[in-house]
């Protein structure tokens, strides 16, 4: 296997508008989802969960459950397969189910129901009884809680930051903001719930394991797995072809995949099915920690920023540390000369937070970007005035020049899609009957990614046709139909004639799905594979002749500050009475580099503004401190957007390439359209109505009383 | 408990054995093999299992088998199979308009928007219908409202919209 340092790709399918490959089997629900794979007389496996947040599990009554006609089996931790996990480097917390009788958060896994049927597994698994010795717990994110500092901040950055002299900064100040920002606990919730089959086998060369996941990566559930499971990674399988959207609950593997891989190691050779409840997400599969962001911004009276100040205060688990990247964007968005960010958290017995799509970005933007709007008010400038006022000429993080930096144009371009220049500067200024209406406006960024250690494999079928093979997953992002242009194009050929395989770790390895980082990663690697496979097979290649390669890392990713840039123009309505807020509009403009296909990144990029959308308004996950659970565990009490919250909405991006970041002059946009976009709605309805609402979601007790 | 019934389901029909507590569509998904319909919730929260039950958009999650002996199921499938192309023409229209992104909730809007469609013809008014007299016209407000019963995470409503308003139209 090579890696080579790939030439720039001609754009000639790159950049063409291309209906989804994979749109037909989706449309007709023959596209087959994880849980849904055919298999032989499987079993159903209905996880047990903890009902006290700190303890011990003194007694596990299985009897009833045993009894009830179909239950095969009962797996707790006295009868479970043992994990290893004398290895810190290999063992993930989260990932120890059912080894010991320690009780961490409630939710957890204390069981799993082994059944012929997914009924009679529901209800053997209604049927066990457990006994508890309860310890106190703490599970409330309270401004006076005890924090520590992490040694990093996800996934490998400085906690702390310092430039200057903050306080001497915020002194010097004409205008000071001193104000606290808040985001909600915030659940993914992808609509379909994890899931997987799972088939333990015993053959002469010892255990193999084949997974059918719901994951947002094979290749690293595999590498996850394995050592946990005493395999090398080779012996264990994983496949994704379908993938119900993740939003990063699916970036990593979490405590149910472990608890079917066991199940399924007590009857090998029969596939197990597990597909995890709706309800059991809220405890099981990851979400994102509320934050509590404190910022001081200090200006002259022009608006010219002196000192930017962000403290964070976050949650993380006992069970395992996840420290959200909240102030990390505060270090590279604007110009000034003295700037601090901190990031603290707070350890509670609570289910363990991961990622949510543009975790760090999209609650620290949020706040970044009202604060800035409540500087605008203070120097008595337009917002937009104000940020241009702001402009760094090089990363104020590193240094580094930007590979581009084009936030003024999205602004300007937006404000001209938008009718910004007649808005009135005065809030509470307009009324359209009953309702207040008001605009407003924030920056959005995104920092610009290639992950190393992906590869791919070009093989030449006959007839001028090819295999490009990766083990990628398109959990709804496009990329089976995004990678094939960029095949086409780095092999010169058309996209029809390339078979693109993906989804299997019996692939080419493959970085995750998250990041924002899939297409330029896994693209990278394919052209580089591509231009080797020309190297040494030509233009005429013999049938069967194949070239693996990965890609070199774009020397530009190290001389350059690589992030894309956006800005979300909203319209609010909030009702003069009942205080409900209504978005008529909503805009983002973006500069992400090349558009690899229009299709598909529209819709990516309208998701994110809808997920923002859904964020500003409604997300909300209510956790009762008394038990330590998220009590609004489902669908009609967590709300997420519906068809009739989003009203008119667009999405644009400025005509370019990067030629820096990687061969295809790409930048990733699976999450800048979620940044910015709360804060573009809060501010807008601080415009309609002269109320400053400073958390999300932004709900209608704010506006009224 | 067990119980027979009879389901036919998109054009094919079954005689089967149902366990009491098996609802259509795990009856559908485990049973009989047909996975079109999803399951995005099983609280009847999602729309993700919807299907046309005796002609009408059901949630299927909600609907006890045993309790729909006769019925007929058309799922998202099936409407493809049953069209004259490969695809029925609000599927081609959901395809042309990206109104999709991870596939999971599709196959359910799909199944919401034929039966929405027919509602429509029929003059069933909407929250948003103002003239409860008039056969309603399908604009974006009465779309958007009748199709709210359907949640996609991706966020792909614009492109649903744009689909449904095609669909509306032909």
């Amino acid at each position: 296997m090579t890696e080579l340092l790939p030439d720039p790709v001609p754009a000639r399918a790159m950049g063409s508008a291309r209906l989804r490959a994979d749109g037909p089997a989706k449309v007709t629900g023959l596209a087959t989802y994880a849980v849904e794979h055919p298999a032989d007389d499987p079993l159903h496996l209905w996880l047990v969960q903890s009902t006290v947040a700190r303890g011990r599990l003194v007694d596990l009554d299985t009897a009833a459950a045993l009894a009830h006609p179909g239950v095969v089996s009962v797996l707790d931790h006295t009868n479970a397969p043992r994990l290893v996990t004398d290895d810190p480097d290999t063992t993930d917390p989260e990932l120890v189910v059912l080894q010991d009788d320690r009780v961490a958060f409630r939710g957890q896994i204390v069981a799993a129901v082994l059944a012929e049927t997914s009924e009679a597994a529901r209800e053997g698994a209604a049927l066990v009884t457990a006994r508890y010795e309860t310890e106190p717990h703490r599970a409330e994110l309270r401004d006076d809680s005890p924090a520590y500092a992490p040694e990093s901040v996800n996934p490998d950055q400085p906690t702390d930051s310092d430039d200057g002299d903050v306080e001497a900064g915020l002194a010097e100040a004409d205008v000071v903001v001193d104000q606290t920002y808040r985001t909600a606990y915030e659940h993914n919730n992808p609509l379909e719930p994890h899931a997987l089959s799972v088939t333990w086998l015993e053959d002469d060369d010892g255990p193999r394991v084949t997974l059918v996941d719901s994951t947002q990566g094979v290749h690293p559930v595999a590498a996850t797995l394995a050592p946990m499971l005493g395999l090398e990674k080779d012996r264990v399988r994983v496949r994704a072809p379908y993938v119900g959207g993740g939003f990063g609950s699916k970036g990593l593997p979490h405590a149910p995949e472990m608890a079917a891989v066991l199940a399924a190691r007590t009857v090998p050779g029969r596939a197990v099915k597990l597909a995890v409840t709706r309800q059991q997400m809220f405890a099981l599969t990851g979400y994102r920690t509320a934050t509590v962001s404190h910022f001081r911004l200090g200006a002259r009276a022009d608006g010219t920023l002196l000192a930017i100040d962000h403290q964070v205060r976050e949650q993380t688990s006992a069970l395992k540390e996840y420290a959200e990247q909240t102030a990390t964007p505060t270090r590279m968005l604007y110009a000034a000369p003295h700037r601090r960010t901190r990031h603290r958290l707070v350890e509670l017995d609570v289910a363990v937070p991961s990622w949510m799509r543009a975790p760090g970005e999209m609650p620290g933007v949020y706040a970044h970007e009202i604060a800035m709007d409540e500087l605008a008010i203070a120097c008595g400038l337009d917002p937009i005035e104000l940020r241009l006022r702001n402009e760094p000429d090089v990363d104020p993080e590193t240094g580094k020049p930007f590979s581009g930096r084009r936030l003024v144009e999205c602004l300007e371009r937006g404000a001209d899609l938008f009718g910004w220049a007649d808005r009135t500067p005065e809030p509470r200024a307009t009324a359209d009957g009953e309702w207040w209406v008001g605009t407003g406006v924030a920056s959005a960024t995104y920092p610009t990614m290639t992950q190393a250690g992906s590869q791919a494999r070009v093989s030449a079928l006959g007839g001028g046709r090819y295999s490009v093979a990766v083990g990628a997953v398109d959990i709804g992002t496009g990329a089976r139909t995004v990678l094939a242009q960029i095949a086409a194009d780095a092999l010169g050929c058309a996209v029809e004639a390339v078979d693109l395989e993906i989804a299997d770790t019996d692939l080419p390895m493959a970085t995750v799905a998250g990041g924002s980082s899939g297409t330029s990663s896994w693209g990278s690697a394919i052209v580089a594979a591509a231009q080797l496979f020309r190297r040494d097979h030509g233009e005429d290649p013999d049938s069967g002749v194949h070239t693996t390669a990965s890609a070199a890392q774009s020397p530009g990713m190290e001389q350059y500050a690589t992030h894309a840039f956006g800005a979300v123009f909203a319209q609010t309505r909030v009702h003069r009475y009942t205080g409900e807020v209504r978005v008529p509009r909503l805009l983002g403009v973006y500069s992400v580099g090349r558009v690899l296909n229009p299709v598909t990144a529209r819709s990516q990029l309208l998701g994110g503004l809808t997920m923002g959308l859904s964020a500003a308004l409604f997300e909300e996950s209510h956790r009762d401190p008394r038990f330590g659970h998220v009590v609004t565990q489902d669908l009609a009490t967590y709300h997420v957007a519906s068809h009739a919250d989003v009203r008119g909405i667009e999405a644009v991006w400025l005509d370019e390439e990067d030629p820096h970041v990687n061969p295809m002059g790409s930048r990733g946009i699976g999450e800048i359209g979620i940044v910015g976009t709360a804060a573009a709605v809060a501010n807008a309805t601080f415009h309609a109505t002269g109320v400053r609402v400073r958390q999300i979601p932004v709900t209608a007790d704010r506006f009224v009383g | 408990m067990q119980a027979e019934i009879t389901l036919t389901v998109d054009g094919t029909e079954h005689r089967t054995t149902v366990d009491t507590r098996t609802t259509v569509l795990d009856l559908l998904r485990e049973r009989l093999g047909n996975t079109s319909p999803k399951k995005g919730c099983d609280h009847g929260q999602c729309g993700s299992c919807t299907v046309l039950l005796d002609g009408r958009r059901h949630l299927t999650c909600l609907a006890l088998a045993v309790a729909h002996d006769g019925a007929e199921v058309v799922t998202s499938a099936g409407l493809a199979a049953a069209s004259d192309d490969e695809l029925h023409p609000v599927q081609r229209a959901f395809l042309d308009h990206d109104g999709l992104q991870c596939g999971y909730c599709t196959p359910g809007q799909v199944c919401s928007a034929v039966g929405m469609l027919d509602e429509a013809e029929q003059g069933h008014p909407s929250h948003v219908t103002d003239d409860l007299e008039a056969v309603p016209e399908l604009d974006d407000d009465e779309i958007r409202e009748r199709m709210s019963g359907n949640l996609c995470r991706c966020g792909a409503y614009a492109g649903i919209l744009a689909a449904v308003r095609e669909a509306a139209r032909s």
